[in-house]
């Protein structure tokens, strides 16, 4: 059933595609529908996997002559993330829902992307993943570069490069290791099993690793991110940072750890205190976790400061993987979908329901304007968005950071002590930006009549509602009773580290 | 009745009331105290059904996420089930006393609630996570009310506020990070038997190396701001006079108890032997804590920040009473065993009456305020005694029991401190008898000039306490007195579960 949700969202594409223009009503509700539809795929397949170990949904001969195969499959892990990349579909929609320029397309665009994103979580062959993780690519340049604001062509384009030579390096590594293998299968499983050599894994792993690194916004290959989300709609910044980024984190372990398994073994002598690819690869995500934090904290441009927010919270995706044990890795994962459905969240405030009607962002001139009186739906979301964010108890994220931190203590106390400097920065910087845009005293509370009667925003619709409590409810959820998901992530990720693709 | 999961029902009554209060805007004040009065009942039915022989009963457990050591285990001693009482008796008061919100009641009073599920949550926690998930929960209302209701300079005063205390929960996390990491549990029973036996620290030691005694550190700070203890309490003196004074209330009669409660129930319990170790300095601090917090409260002028640093030196008698009584007794020494037995019956009900008392001190001054349109210095009343002779006798008991009359509720608990410090340390006990000195001079002074002496223009024609205010306070003065003179009622039930915790704690 699962691979419906593929099918659906690219046949959403093509009827939004050919629907008359003209008729955005039509689109939205569509597009709708068909997310809902996905997200209700996503919970049957989750629900009916439970207790279960990897499902293969499809295989069919695609290239015989090279045994690519059409082999779509799911196990705990990508479970999880089609349910992520599902709820952050439908969240998506409805945090769209005024835009009024070419509706069809926007739409197609969108579903092109949730169809590229629901296809790599699902594909069990390399060939047929990385065929889906190209697809992605195109949606979000035009999503970008069409609907963005700031400086969108730019950004559009550095976003695209950084995918492509991102790709470039993951397929250099693919080709050689289908080369190496020589077992005439692509299938993840086979070459996880083909006994690559340990010399040749040495160097395929960190090109592999790397590709799909940039997309999850390791530093320094992060700049893309901040730039990319900035300049996206908002539905777009919502799967970028909420998805998106994701894929390069699930392509880092899916393919990057599963296939070259002793790329990860030390070298056998040290180098400025890193003795293996895994010391690099954690001190560069504990880098990205404090550097991204750092810089969050002195933004003046609010969405700045969620978008490099989320290179923060991916360091500990990435510093999570790196601690190759359960408990880290299984943290990874769990942030993911947590990181998945607060950015989300915050993007969604930030750039739909304060932006489409303050017509700013920057802190300077949102102090002025008393949001948390006149927007008091808008404050209060951001209040619990923030507190998720910032990794309080409660919260999906708290329990997920916790993980990938015991997991990190187990390997090296001295990434735990740099990402709880993170972590303060992170308490820091959310705060200020709740302060600075909507409980500023800056002017006093006198002018907030007169500007009320000057200009009157627009009042809460139904859909950004529905996407808050979602959202935010399924947070909630996650964090008081984290073992929803634990219990099916557990086991994958035991697989996975004791079997190489299982 | 035994199937009855009461704790849960005691924490999630306000959660359900908040909700219904934020719903119900102008009337939300009577929700409100609808939920109060019946979490304060429900709290009472806890205490009536405590476990004879002072251990932790009413026990909920269930599996919660195994993999991380997370479990629902609730549970309260005689210790705890005090808390739960003092913290609902303080917000009842706290609503009670706000009954001017104009500005968004449901909010404020949804707070307040959401407050109070904090506390209750927190005194009934008996697993890592869970604590610390209502631990923060409380800071978040506590926050947003100083922000939103407090003074002129609320903005500064809160953002102080909420990064102290957030900055000691980080440190709090580490060092359990630290022990789950070693021992792959969170829970304070668990950990506590560990700790006795002193497996706890020999597993940390394995795991992490010779680290025990900077985790220990990382948990006293945590719970240092939260007391406070100098020279982590600069925040306080903002916080408690920028908020409206209900919400002082809360700050100063639960919230702060939290810290101490902090203390006995997890820093001593866990890490009683590293305290040990560093008992002597910690004793400095707290007797600094005693004696500084008198000093500053008798330079102020400003009677919100008297009684704020009035609440600093109270609490460092519970610090001082703490960190004396952790020292190793030999087995059979039975005096050393009564003194620390002693000090621990006087930190709790110190606890407890400090709760009131000061929650009272600051429901005086919101009255007074009220009636003078904002004004709360020393110097602005006087002669007070003529035109309010009922106001002005019941704040008199109310000041005396702070002072520690004898035959009032402050007393039977500094009483039981020095009694027990004395023996243990007995110079941090006589340097904190200055402190019982200054605190004396300060309330003295506090009573002189406001209700004897001249009356000022803007006294003349203060209303006296009416009806209804007599109705709300009459209560409260009369626990005061009770516990004065009775103090038997609350130590009967505290009492085993002193010998209870000192039994499993190991210096």
């Amino acid at each position: 059933m699962l691979a419906w949700t593929i099918y659906l969202s690219f046949a959403g594409t093509l009827v939004l595609a050919l629907l008359p223009k003209g008729r955005p009503a039509l689109a939205r509700w569509l597009a709708l529908a068909v997310a809902v539809a996905g997200l209700g795929l996503a919970v049957q397949g989750f629900v009916a996997g439970m207790g279960q170990g990897r499902i293969t949904i499809v295989d069919l001969p695609w290239v015989p002559s090279m045994g690519v195969h059409f082999l779509l499959a799911a196990d705990g892990i990508s479970r999880v993330l089609v349910l992520l990349t599902g709820l952050a579909a439908v969240a998506g929609v409805l945090f769209s829902w005024n835009i009024e320029l070419r509706t069809n397309e926007f739409f197609a665009f969108f579903l092109a992307l949730i169809g590229g994103v629901y296809g790599v979580f699902l594909s069990f062959d390399l060939f047929l993943l990385f065929v889906f993780y190209e697809v992605a690519i195109v949606p979000k340049y035009f999503l970008i570069a069409i609907w963005g604001s700031t400086r969108r062509e730019y950004a559009a384009m550095k976003l695209a490069l950084y995918s492509f030579v991102g790709s470039a390096m993951v397929l250099i590594g693919l080709l050689a290791a289908y080369a190496t293998a020589g077992s005439h299968s692509t299938g993840l499983v086979e070459l996880a099993h083909a006994g690559l050599p340990v010399s040749f894994q040495m160097w395929c792993f960190p090109l592999v690793f790397t590709g799909f690194a940039i997309l999850a916004g390791m530093w320094p290959f992060h700049t893309w991110a901040p730039t990319g989300h900035v300049a996206a709609p908002t539905a777009a910044s919502m799967l970028l940072a909420g998805v998106v980024m994701k894929l390069g984190a699930y392509g880092c372990l899916r393919v990057g750890i599963a296939l070259f398994p002793y790329g990860l073994d030390p070298w056998g002598f040290s180098f400025a205190g890193l003795g293996s690819w895994r010391d690099v690869f954690a001190v560069l995500a504990v880098v990205g976790i404090v550097y991204g934090a750092l810089v969050a904290l002195v933004q003046t441009d609010f969405k700045f400061v969620i978008g490099y927010s989320s290179v923060s919270h991916m360091g500990f995706v990435l510093l999570g993987l790196m601690t190759l044990n359960q408990i880290g890795v299984t943290g990874a994962v769990l942030q993911m979908f947590s990181h998945g459905i607060i950015a989300g969240l915050l993007f969604a405030i930030v750039g739909r329901i304060v932006y489409d009607r303050t017509h700013t962002r920057q802190f300077a001139e949102l102090e002025t304007m008393h949001l948390s009186k006149r927007l008091p739906f808008a404050a209060w979301a951001f209040v619990i968005a923030g507190m998720a964010s910032m990794g309080l108890p409660g919260f999906s994220g708290f329990v997920a950071e916790l993980q990938v931190l015991v997991g990190a203590w187990k390997v090296n106390p001295w990434w735990v002590a740099a990402a709880a400097v993170g972590i303060v920065v992170g308490v820091a910087y959310t705060w200020r930006a709740l302060q600075k845009a909507f409980f500023s005293d800056a002017l006093p509370a006198a002018h907030i009549l007169e500007q009320e009667q000057a200009h009157k925003f627009a009042a809460i619709t139904w859909p950004e509602v529905t996407g808050v409590v979602l959202l935010g409810g399924v947070s909630l959820a996650v964090g008081l009773y984290p073992r929803i998901l634990l219990e099916t992530i557990e086991p994958a990720v035991k697989a996975l580290l004791a079997g190489g693709g299982q | 009745m035994n199937g009855i999961p009461i704790l849960t029902l005691l924490t999630v009554l306000p959660l359900v009331g908040a909700a219904i209060a934020l719903l119900s805007g102008r009337h939300a004040r009577v929700v409100a105290l609808t939920t109060t009065l019946s979490s304060l009942a429900l709290a009472l039915v806890v205490w009536t059904r405590l476990p004879a022989n002072g251990s932790i009963g009413l026990v909920e457990l269930h599996q919660w996420a195994p993999t991380l050591g997370i479990e629902y285990h609730l549970g309260v001693d005689g210790l705890g089930a005090l808390m739960l009482v003092l913290s609902a008796i303080v917000t009842l008061m706290s609503v009670d006393a706000a009954h001017r919100v104009h500005h968004q009641p449901g909010l404020y009073f949804g707070l307040v609630l959401l407050l109070e599920a904090g506390l209750f949550g927190s005194f009934t926690a008996l697993n890592f996570f869970h604590w610390f998930l209502f631990w923060e929960l409380c800071l978040i209302p506590a926050f947003f009310l100083i922000k939103l209701w407090g003074g002129a300079r609320r903005g500064p005063a809160a953002t102080q506020f909420f990064v102290y205390t957030m900055a000691g929960s980080v440190a709090l996390l580490v060092a359990f990070l630290a022990v789950f990491v070693a021992t792959g549990s969170m829970d304070f029973p668990h950990l506590t038997l560990l700790a006795s036996t002193g497996e706890l620290e020999q597993m940390i030691t394995a795991h992490l190396g010779p680290v025990t005694l900077w985790l220990a550190i990382g948990v006293l700070a945590g719970f240092a701001v939260k007391v406070p203890m100098i020279p982590f309490h600069t925040w306080l003196p903002a916080a408690y006079a920028e908020a409206p004074s209900p919400v002082t209330m809360l700050l100063t009669g639960a919230m702060s108890k939290m810290g101490v409660y902090g203390l006995l129930r997890i820093a001593i319990p866990l890490f009683g032997a590293q305290i040990a170790q560093i008992r002597t300095p910690l004793l400095v601090l707290a007797v600094a804590t005693v004696v500084m917090g008198a000093w500053a409260a008798a330079v102020q002028k400003d009677l919100k920040r008297v009684f704020a640093y009035m609440s600093v030196n109270h609490l460092g008698y519970c610090l001082v009473g703490i960190f004396a009584l952790a020292v190793p007794v030999a087995v059979g020494d039975k005096g050393a065993l009564a003194s620390q037995s002693a000090a621990l019956n006087g930190v709790i009900l110190q606890m407890f009456n400090h709760g009131v008392t000061a929650a009272a001190l600051f429901w005086f001054v919101a009255i007074m305020q009220f009636r003078t349109g904002g004004h709360r210095g020393i110097d602005d009343f006087g002669g007070l005694r003529k035109p309010a002779p009922v106001l002005a006798g019941l704040m008199g008991i109310a000041l005396f029991s702070s002072l520690g009359l004898p035959g009032l509720n402050g007393f039977p608990g500094e009483f039981l401190i020095f009694r027990g410090t004395f023996p243990l340390a007995w110079v941090a006990a006589t340097v904190s008898v200055l402190g019982l000195l200054v605190t004396a001079a300060v309330i003295l002074t506090v009573i002189q000039k406001v209700f004897s002496g001249p009356v000022p223009e803007r006294c003349v024609g203060f209303p006296d306490l009416h009806h209804g205010e007599r109705m709300a306070l009459a209560p409260v003065i009369g626990l005061m007195l009770l516990v004065g003179i009775l103090p038997q009622l609350i130590v009967a039930s505290v009492n085993p579960t002193v010998q209870n915790l000192l039994a499993h704690w190991r210096f």
